[in-house]
């Protein structure tokens, strides 16, 4: 059975006995390339990093890595170059084959890779005892190791030492250090042919049949070599060199060879080889007399003088540099290519300047459309990190390149040159993670924000000084663990009252959008709150926040689209309930014994017929007539609105028109009745009493009482809070109304459609539905300053009225704070509203549809709430005080259950 | 030190897939805790420590051991057949945040006593089902593969030395509390793990013994790698030397998301496999902070098991006896995976 060695980068590579030859690729060895030496020696990693990426670029799967150069301090130079490449993915990708004749630079390296790598290499050089100390290190590091074909008497450079080392070394490894056998790669050491020296004729084919004699007696053993090593006599040849090697791996891999160390980007085809070029070649290689007669070596040197073409080039693929400069610049990105990204940020900025742009609309244009496909493929798991953090280097490059024409026209525009802003960073306190908080800072650097890094664990004092004292535009808070989701709301809260307006950012792993926007947000109201859901989004986000021209759309869009998520949230989930005697408890208790009610001019129900419909028109609210025509925006915004803005025009001008001939024409007529009684409360429910003395009840409403967990100091409200308790003493009273517009609609309506027209039909219908609420308005008022007289000297204009700012409210049923559409029954009869032409029909609907019912409570503390859920104890506590069975109370408060 | 108990660990995962214990931050949140109880009683000598101690759930075995053993309790009588020491971020790399580095050793070493005692009284309570303790080594709050600094990507926060002794103390401690296995888990950067499994062999060697071992990776976000960059089979064949007694990923993403990276774990890792994801994605509107009910996560595991994907199982952040208890229900019977020679299976490229 096969037993495969399993490397790794980022990505896994099986070499198996079967496999096809691999490319180590020999470019980033100073040994062997003295272009890279010289970038080394100059402390040029950038361009060391570059020569690494060409090699994977151009097939490498493997790459060689060897700093042994007297001039450097190579362990230094090792791990500097390793970490380097450990976070360029498109290098990064392979394995690393750590290279070095010194075991502390091996060891050095080793500690650097996180990947399964190869060392090369360890040999018997030292002895048993050392080569096996080494070799049990490099399997508890995780390695794989070439084993050089060297001993205590030196290297091998016959045949015969080859296998001899070869043997010697395969079985310490197996039975002595517990070596896997698939790890180890035995290198039979490739010397130069065609020196001159006879003794070296046969280096060549020596190499070839000792991989043979592995491969076929060291069992799941690689084979591997260092390839250039073998045509080293012809430096400065290329072709040649080329043909030479191109030659002898031909006759390696088929000898078995399972790896070489090659410049990835310089192999020739065995069959493409000029045929005499091969010919010489292969003569010096296999150590064969030439068919004609000579010194093969001899003739391969005749030959190679005058062959000097052109060595094979590397070409890198720019077929992606014909796009366009915004294509470019996304692929840069997207890539992390930083070769082309100041010439072509240059481009973008000459283009943008020809037609009278400025530099920073290069950023804010084609620079964060590349970072936003960035965001999306991270986001959709097509790219991973270490790839958006070189994408964040690209874009720290093409800004650098624009940040001295910003602060060149800064200056001369007269603003200041500063960095993009200055965001406070912080892991909040109690949490200690800071990973995701780090990336974020380094990301939003990249991009010429400045970021103060608070650290982990920082309480809310300490974000706050750090943000008051640095002036910061932006404070982020980060955190992992649960508790610190808690500890960001109480941040918030105290960014609240230490009156900050900067935008607030909220990140890490358990944070939300969700938890944002109903958790976070509400705590802090001056300024945003806004939800960033991983690194890549960051900069997006601030820079939105912090641009003059983006800034208001973006927050306005955060802010409706949170108010959203509250919404749907509340709706979707129960919240937390408490029982029915704790919110009970809870209950909201005004002062009662400071309390005077003001008796009303009568005691009884009142018919009010025929009420002007031009006096009722003047008090419409037209907020919801645009709704009813599903045109959605805050009245009168809607009539600016770039979009509707026409339509909701053109729609309230027909609407008045129509209205205008309802009034003078007198098409509908405003009938209503309208009660008061003495009231008081007895527990959740509401009495109404006959007379003052108040001994029978003429109708008992009952009320339901919010049981959700309220925050300290806020109540569980029920109406029946805002009306005297009967053990109070206190003679309350509570008045009752039910009006309508709608009893001539559906004729004129039937009209309409008769008509064809469903345009009008619809007009008036919701016309009459806003006479009816404005008739409601228009009763309300009139109840407050005469019949009952409360606020008898009330003076409010059309928008207060609107806008509910008198005393007192007239909760209807079947809204939010009181549900129970059934009491409309009881109502309806006390009231005695069939006089004034309305009914209730079996489902709790009122007849003719343009109606409104209600209550009148007049404490000035009353308000109007939503009783949301309710528990099982208040449904059977209900159904008990109704006198009706539970099931039917579950029917009817179903929507609160 | 514990005997070694791999032959035992191999008949028993070959039998029936092993049921692990749930989140330790989740139940330890739960409760409420005080920064009085993360200082203890004086005798603990942290009354006068400088800085915050609450949200040290480590610190707990000194300060709190009856909170500690209580969860270990909880998660037994729900049915795990391993717990964890509470000790995930008990290293010297990690406990410097609070100033606590000194006390690492304690730490790791009541911890292990208390999760030792635990399940030796369950042993004897149920003798027909032996419970084991996972020595847990959390990956530290660093990243020896990533650069933290903007313009120098070659630089690093922590170096292979520093974790490498920080995990050796950590290591040595939970040994000799009495540890029966060594879990690294929730690895996010696999040179982290691999100076983990460096110093754990190390510790065997100081010890002349030793203790099967378990590598659980996360994978953190779509891109279905570690945090790293790395697939799970380059993860796979990164720690593949340690010969750990599973393989498997927990934490991140739930098991919903996680199943495609298990599936491919299990497809080329030759040793068991383990499971123990979040409860679901976070949920900060949740309770537990997580999205998944115990029904939830225990049918996803449930298909897992019959799917034949999984030898161990259990719950990372969010999870709680419930969901332990869940989770054995599901993969009662259902044969564990069969480990599987990894050449045997697959064509070689």
């Amino acid at each position: 059975m096969s037993r495969v060695m399993h490397l790794a980068g980022l990505e896994p590579l099986a070499i198996g006995d079967d496999s096809l030859f691999v490319n180590v690729g020999e470019r980033t060895n100073v040994t062997g390339s003295r272009a890279f030496a010289k970038l080394i020696l100059a402390g040029d990693y950038a361009a060391a990093v570059d020569v690494a990426r060409q090699q994977v670029a151009s097939g490498a799967q493997i790459i060689d890595v060897n700093m042994d150069e007297a001039m450097l301090d190579s362990k230094a130079a090792m791990v500097r170059f390793l970490n380097l490449i450990a976070v360029e993915p498109d290098i990064a990708r392979v394995p690393v084959m750590i290279d070095s004749s010194k075991w502390e630079v091996l060891e050095a390296g080793l500690e650097c890779v996180q990947g399964k790598s190869v060392v090369n290499s360890i040999s018997m050089k030292e002895g048993e005892g050392e080569f096996l100390r080494q070799a049990k290190l490099v399997h508890r590091y995780g390695a794989a190791a070439v084993v050089m074909a060297f001993d205590e008497r030196g290297q091998a450079d016959s045949f015969e030492r080859r296998i001899e080392i070869a043997q010697r070394a395969y079985d310490l490894l197996v039975d002595r250090a517990g070596f896997p056998p698939e790890d180890i790669i035995l290198d039979p050491n490739v010397f130069p042919v065609a020196t001159g020296i006879d003794e070296h004729k046969s280096y060549g084919i020596d190499f070839i049949r000792a991989t043979r004699w592995i491969r076929e007696h060291l069992p799941h053993a690689k084979v591997s070599g260092g390839i250039s090593n073998v045509s080293f006599s012809f430096r400065g040849n290329d072709a040649v060199r080329e043909a030479i090697h191109t030659v002898f791996l031909y006759h390696a891999i088929r000898a078995g060879l399972t790896m070489g160390i090659v410049n990835a980007g310089q192999l020739g085809v065995y069959d493409e080889l000029d045929p005499v070029l091969r010919t010489l070649v292969e003569d010096v290689v296999l150590n064969r007399l030439p068919a004609d007669g000579g010194n093969a070596t001899e003739k391969l040197v005749a030959f190679a003088e005058s062959y000097k073409a052109k060595g094979r080039t590397v070409e890198e693929d720019l077929g992606w540099r014909g796009g366009s400069v915004e294509e470019r610049l996304a692929h840069a990105l997207v890539k992390g290519i930083t070769t082309y990204v100041v010439e072509d940020t240059e481009e973008a900025r000459v283009a943008v300047a020809a037609r009278g742009g400025r530099p920073i609309e290069v950023i804010e244009g084609p620079l964060m459309t590349g970072m936003n496909v960035v965001g999306d493929l991270f986001g959709s798991g097509k790219m991973f990190l270490p790839q958006v953090v070189k994408s964040a280097r690209v874009m720290k490059q093409a800004v650098a390149h624009l940040v001295p024409f910003i602060e060149a026209e800064k200056a001369r525009t007269g603003g200041g040159a500063r960095s993009k802003g200055l965001v406070v960073v912080a892991t909040v306190k109690g949490d200690v993670h800071d990973i995701g908080k780090n990336i974020v800072g380094v990301v939003l650097q990249c991009n010429n924000f400045e970021v103060i890094d608070l650290g982990v664990m920082v309480p809310a004092q300490k974000i706050s000084a750090a943000a008051r004292e640095r002036n910061a535009d932006a404070i982020g808070l980060s955190g992992l663990i649960t508790p610190s989701l808690e500890e960001m709301a109480h941040v918030a809260a105290e960014m609240e009252r230490e009156g900050f307006t900067v935008p607030l950012l909220i990140g890490g792993a358990t944070t939300s959008r969700v938890h944002t926007a109903v958790k976070i947000a509400p705590n802090y109201t001056h300024g945003p709150t806004v939800y960033v859901p991983d690194a890549s989004r960051a900069v997006g986000v601030v820079a939105s926040l912090l641009s003059a021209e983006q800034r208001d759309r973006f927050v306005a869009e955060v802010a409706k689209d949170y108010a959203k998520i509250r919404v749907q949230h509340a709706a979707k989930r129960g919240p937390k309930l408490v029982t029915l005697a704790a919110a009970r408890t809870n209950a909201f208790a005004p002062d009662w014994a400071g309390y005077v009610p003001t008796v009303p001019t009568f005691v009884g129900r009142r018919l009010v017929a025929n009420v002007d419909l031009g006096e009722i028109a003047q008090v419409i609210d037209w907020g919801p007539f645009f709704q009813a025509w599903e045109l959605s925006g805050p009245y009168p915004a809607i009539l600016d609105d770039p979009v509707v803005g026409e339509a909701a025009r053109n729609l309230l001008a027909e609407g008045k028109a129509m209205l205008a001939r309802i009034v003078g024409e007198r098409w509908l007529a405003a009938n209503g009745v309208v009660g008061l009684w003495p009231a008081n409360s007895i527990g959740d429910d509401v009495v109404l009493w006959t007379d003052e003395t108040r001994a029978t009840p003429l109708l008992t409403w009952r009320n339901l009482r919010q049981q959700n967990e309220r925050p300290p100091g806020k109540p569980n409200y029920c109406l029946a809070d805002f009306v005297a308790p009967v053990a109070s003493g206190v003679r309350d009273y509570v008045g009752a109304f039910a009006v309508t517009t709608g009893a001539a609609v559906d004729a004129r309506v039937a009209a309409y459609k008769a008509a064809n027209d469903d345009y009008s039909a619809l007009m008036l219908k919701s016309l009459a539905d806003r006479l009816a609420e404005a008739f409601a308005e228009w009763m309300h008022r009139r109840v407050r300053t005469g019949l009952w007289g409360y606020a008898a000297d009330e003076a409010l204009d059309n928008a207060a009225l609107i806008g509910e700012a008198y005393r007192g409210i007239r909760p209807a049923p079947g809204y939010p704070a009181c549900p129970d559409h059934a009491v409309k029954e009881p109502l309806f009869d006390v009231l005695g509203a069939v006089e004034a032409g309305m009914e209730v029909t079996d489902h709790y609907a009122m007849l003719p549809a343009a109606s409104v019912a209600g209550f009148y409570l007049a404490h000035p503390d009353s308000r109007y709430f939503a009783v949301g859920k309710i528990g099982v104890d208040q449904l059977e506590d209900f159904a008990a005080r109704s006198g009706i069975d539970v099931d039917l109370a579950r029917r009817r408060l179903a929507p609160n259950l | 030190m514990q005997a070694d108990h791999t032959a035992e660990l191999t008949r028993l995962l070959t039998g029936r897939i092993l049921v692990l214990d749930g989140a330790w931050g989740t139940m330890i949140q739960q409760q409420h805790l005080t920064e009085a109880d993360f200082r203890g009683p004086a005798a603990c000598g942290l009354h006068g420590h400088h800085g915050d101690l609450n949200g040290d759930n480590d610190l707990l075995a000194l300060t709190r051991p009856d909170v500690v053993a209580g969860i270990h309790d909880a998660y037994f009588d729900a049915g795990a057949d391993i717990t964890e020491t509470n000790t995930f971020n008990a290293t010297s790399i990690a406990q410097a945040d609070y100033g606590l580095q000194a006390r690492v050793r304690e730490i790791n070493l009541a911890a292990a006593r208390i999760a030792r005692g635990r399940a030796d009284h369950w042993s004897a309570r149920t003798p027909g089902k032996p419970r084991f303790v996972a020595g847990s080594l959390g990956p530290t709050n660093r990243t020896a593969s990533i650069s933290p600094k903007v313009d120098d990507p070659g630089a690093r926060n922590v170096t292979w030395n520093e974790l490498r002794a920080a995990y050796s103390e950590a290591a040595d401690a939970l040994i000799e509390g009495g540890v029966d296995l060594l879990l690294v888990e929730t690895v996010f950067d696999t040179l982290n793990a691999k100076a983990a499994l460096f110093a754990i062999e190390e510790a065997f060697d100081r010890h002349g013994g030793r203790l099967p071992v378990i590598v659980s990776g996360t994978v953190t976000d779509a891109s279905g790698r570690t945090l790293s960059g790395q697939t799970p089979e380059a993860f796979w064949n990164s720690v593949r030397h340690a010969r750990p007694l599973a393989v498997g990923l927990n934490c991140a993403l739930g098991a919903a998301l996680m199943r495609p990276y298990i599936e491919e774990l299990a497809r080329v890792a030759d040793t068991f496999i383990c499971c123990y994801p979040n409860a679901g994605l976070p949920n900060p509107m949740s309770d537990t902070g997580y999205d998944e009910t115990p029904e939830t996560t225990s049918q996803l595991l449930g298909e897992f098991a019959r799917a034949g994907l999984v030898n161990l199982v259990g719950g990372c952040c969010g999870t709680t006896p419930a969901h332990i208890r869940a989770i054995g229900a599901a993969v009662a019977g259902v044969v564990p995976r069969r480990v599987h020679d990894r050449e045997a299976e697959r064509v070689v490229a």
